[in-house]
């Protein structure tokens, strides 16, 4: 067991699984000399060369692209995506054609490759470059959507990630890249696919995924304050989505409150809030509750930015008010 | 007789065969068998045959909307094509592509689409899987002037340029994007004017002259093969047909298309196999008759398949869920 950054784990996920691999391929904007935005591949062009570790030009669109087709004919790429936002830009190669190959032309095929990508506010950086746009993707059949919490999930999920035949969207933290965790030694897996349970308490169950797995648990704690005992449950794999360890807490604790970055309509808790509704009907003590940004861009100054994202507070205030009036 | 004039009787024969699977579709259409759309490729046979000459069979071919004649070309069944128009399990892709989503790759047809544009960065991606993994495989990819205008084709032959990658890159030059001409679509009307600014060789020929589309496709792919990196080749050409099913084509001059009729690629190609002596008259009237042959074969074939069991509609969706 090692303590690492969150970041430095998903470096060393990487170089890891290209040593193993010689079809492992980077490509990205700035990634080789630069190491990447957040400098998340430093390094890694000098052990693996340019060759395998690819700057691209600035298109989105078409180096996902290549991706895939290199994905189709016997590579296994990496591309990183310098922030969520510029997603959008690849949304073509990614729903029309990396989701739907394996469907639409049967086993004869497979897409493996992994989008890199952090997202999410909370660094001042305005409308662009602070969304967090994973709805968009879980939405599209044929892709699995990863968002890990924790180093040691970062580390784990993206190695299985990288072995999985299957095109997988990475969904990484800005805010995570600089939380230390502790991180298993030695080739460690964490299955996609299949939630975590970070606490148990038998009042109340928070669910959350990424950065907000973090102030779900702080909200937690401030509850314990209060007498109010609420299980934690990480998500960590949006696509596809392991609602039965959700559906198993909230039998037992009748109550639910679901969290997420991204903006209110639409999102992951509406999906997780519609799932529960079905399964577990019987169980409820309290309507299914979402807490989610407002429905509004990502405002860059701080004390805006803070307004429309949501916090431990509100998570806090939430589930301490469904306690409270159910 | 050579090597080279027995394959261009030979591909004589390929090009009749789309001609005359498109014809029997359309047939099938008109009977109300066929649901959907299609885009035929009527008038561009010389394109996809001429250009797939030039390859090696373990080469890789990426195609479009107008897929037919280059998934024929590179070696597809009929009967298999014509399963996947009729929507029955025995098709290429099991009856959920239809008619712009078919494969084999293994024959190297790496894939038709509906997304225009959106093969030419995967391509690409193919391409560069080829010189990561030093396989001497070239890649030819088509497309249409109307991709031409799409972002994802300038990203993707940047790319190629910049990477020195194996690619051919092959621009049907129909004239008309649905019914929109060139010129009202693009400042610069030559696709091969457009793109030599991004530093690829390119050229731009007569689509509809079979040896000329074989030639250049010859050196392109010669150049890839030798490390020389990607060229384009623009093929002037002519849809003799709609956009699709759905399209009466009332938007092309009458004269337009009388001059093309005049050039009709399987005319131009076997005019010349008889001027030259390497066809008889008799010998293309065979050609077309085994082509018959098999279009009925086909059209007999997926009539009889069965159609894809309903259980199946959620599998394939993963590999590893």
């Amino acid at each position: 067991m090692a303590e690492m950054f969150y970041s430095h784990a998903i470096r060393q996920a990487i170089e890891e699984e290209m040593t193993r691999d010689e079809r492992i391929i980077l490509l990205g904007e700035d990634i080789a000399g630069y190491g990447g935005a957040f400098k998340l591949t430093e390094g890694i062009a000098d052990k693996f060369g340019i060759g395998r570790v690819r700057n691209t030009p600035i298109c989105e669109g078409g180096f996902v692209g290549v991706a895939v087709g290199a994905a189709l004919t016997g590579l296994r790429p990496i591309v990183e995506i310098m922030f969520m936002d510029f997603i959008t830009l690849a949304m073509d190669q990614l729903a029309n054609h990396a989701a739907k190959f394996r469907y639409q032309f049967g086993p004869q095929v497979c897409v493996p490759m992994v989008v890199r990508t952090p997202a999410g506010a909370g660094r001042g950086y305005g409308p662009t470059h602070s969304q967090s746009l994973e709805k968009w993707l879980v939405a599209t059949p044929g892709l699995i959507v990863a968002a890990p919490a924790t180093a040691a999930d970062a580390k784990g999920m993206l190695k299985s990630a990288i072995r999985c035949d299957d095109p997988v969207v990475f969904i990484e933290s800005k805010i995570l890249y600089g939380r230390r965790g502790e991180v298993p030694d030695g080739d460690y897996t964490v299955p996609l696919g299949e939630a975590r349970t970070v606490r148990e308490g038998k009042d109340i169950t928070i669910v959350a995924y990424s950065r907000m797995t973090e102030e779900a648990l702080k909200a937690a704690e401030a509850l314990t304050r209060h007498d109010i005992e609420a299980t934690v449950i990480d998500l960590r794999t949006l696509a596809p989505m392991d609602t039965d360890t959700v559906a198993a807490s909230v039998e037992e604790t009748g109550r639910v409150v679901v969290v997420e970055e991204g903006n209110l309509t639409g999102g992951i808790a509406a999906e997780v809030v519609a799932r529960v509704a079905r399964d577990c009907f019987d169980y409820l003590a309290a309507p299914p509750t979402r807490v989610a940004a407002l429905d509004v861009p990502v405002p860059a100054s701080r004390v805006l930015e803070q307004a429309a994202t949501p916090d431990w507070e509100q998570i806090g205030k939430a589930a301490a008010q469904l306690v409270a009036d159910y | 007789m050579s090597d080279s004039a027995s394959r261009a009787l030979d591909d004589y024969q390929r090009m009749c065969l789309i001609r005359q699977f498109e014809l029997a579709l359309d047939e099938l259409f008109a009977q109300g068998l066929i649901t959907g759309t299609s885009h035929f490729c009527t008038g561009q046979e010389a394109c996809a045959v001429g250009a797939i000459a030039a390859l090696r069979p373990d080469d890789l071919v990426t195609s479009n909307h107008r897929g037919h004649g280059h998934f024929l070309a590179k070696g597809a069944d009929p009967g298999r094509v014509m399963a996947e128009l009729l929507g029955k399990a025995t098709g290429y892709s099991s009856g959920r592509g239809g008619s712009q989503h078919m494969a084999d790759f293994s024959i190297g047809f790496l894939g038709s689409n509906g997304i225009t544009g959106g093969m030419t960065p995967i391509a690409t991606g193919a391409a560069l899987s080829q010189k990561l993994l030093n396989t001497s495989r070239v890649v030819v990819c088509f497309f249409g002037d109307g991709a031409s205008g799409q972002g994802a084709c300038a990203e993707a032959l940047n790319m190629a340029a910049v990477w020195d990658l194996p690619i051919v890159y092959v621009c049907e030059n129909n004239q008309y994007a649905m019914s929109t001409p060139v010129p009202q679509a693009f400042g610069e009307p030559s696709v091969a004017a457009r793109f030599a600014g991004y530093g690829i060789p390119t050229c731009r020929i007569d689509g509809n002259d079979y040896f000329a589309v074989r030639q250049a496709a010859r050196q392109g792919a010669d150049r890839a093969r030798s490390d020389g990196g990607p060229t384009l080749i623009e093929a002037l050409t002519y849809r003799m047909c709609g956009h699709s099913k759905s399209d009466k084509c009332e938007y092309r001059p009458a004269e337009e298309e009388q001059h093309w009729a005049q050039r009709d690629p399987l005319q131009v190609l076997a005019d010349r196999l008889v001027r030259d002596g390497l066809a008889s008259k008799a010998d293309l009237d065979e050609r077309q008759e085994r082509v018959s042959t098999r279009v009925r074969h086909a059209i007999e074939f997926a009539q009889s398949s069965p159609a894809p069991d309903p259980e199946t509609v959620r599998d394939d969706l993963y590999v590893s869920f």
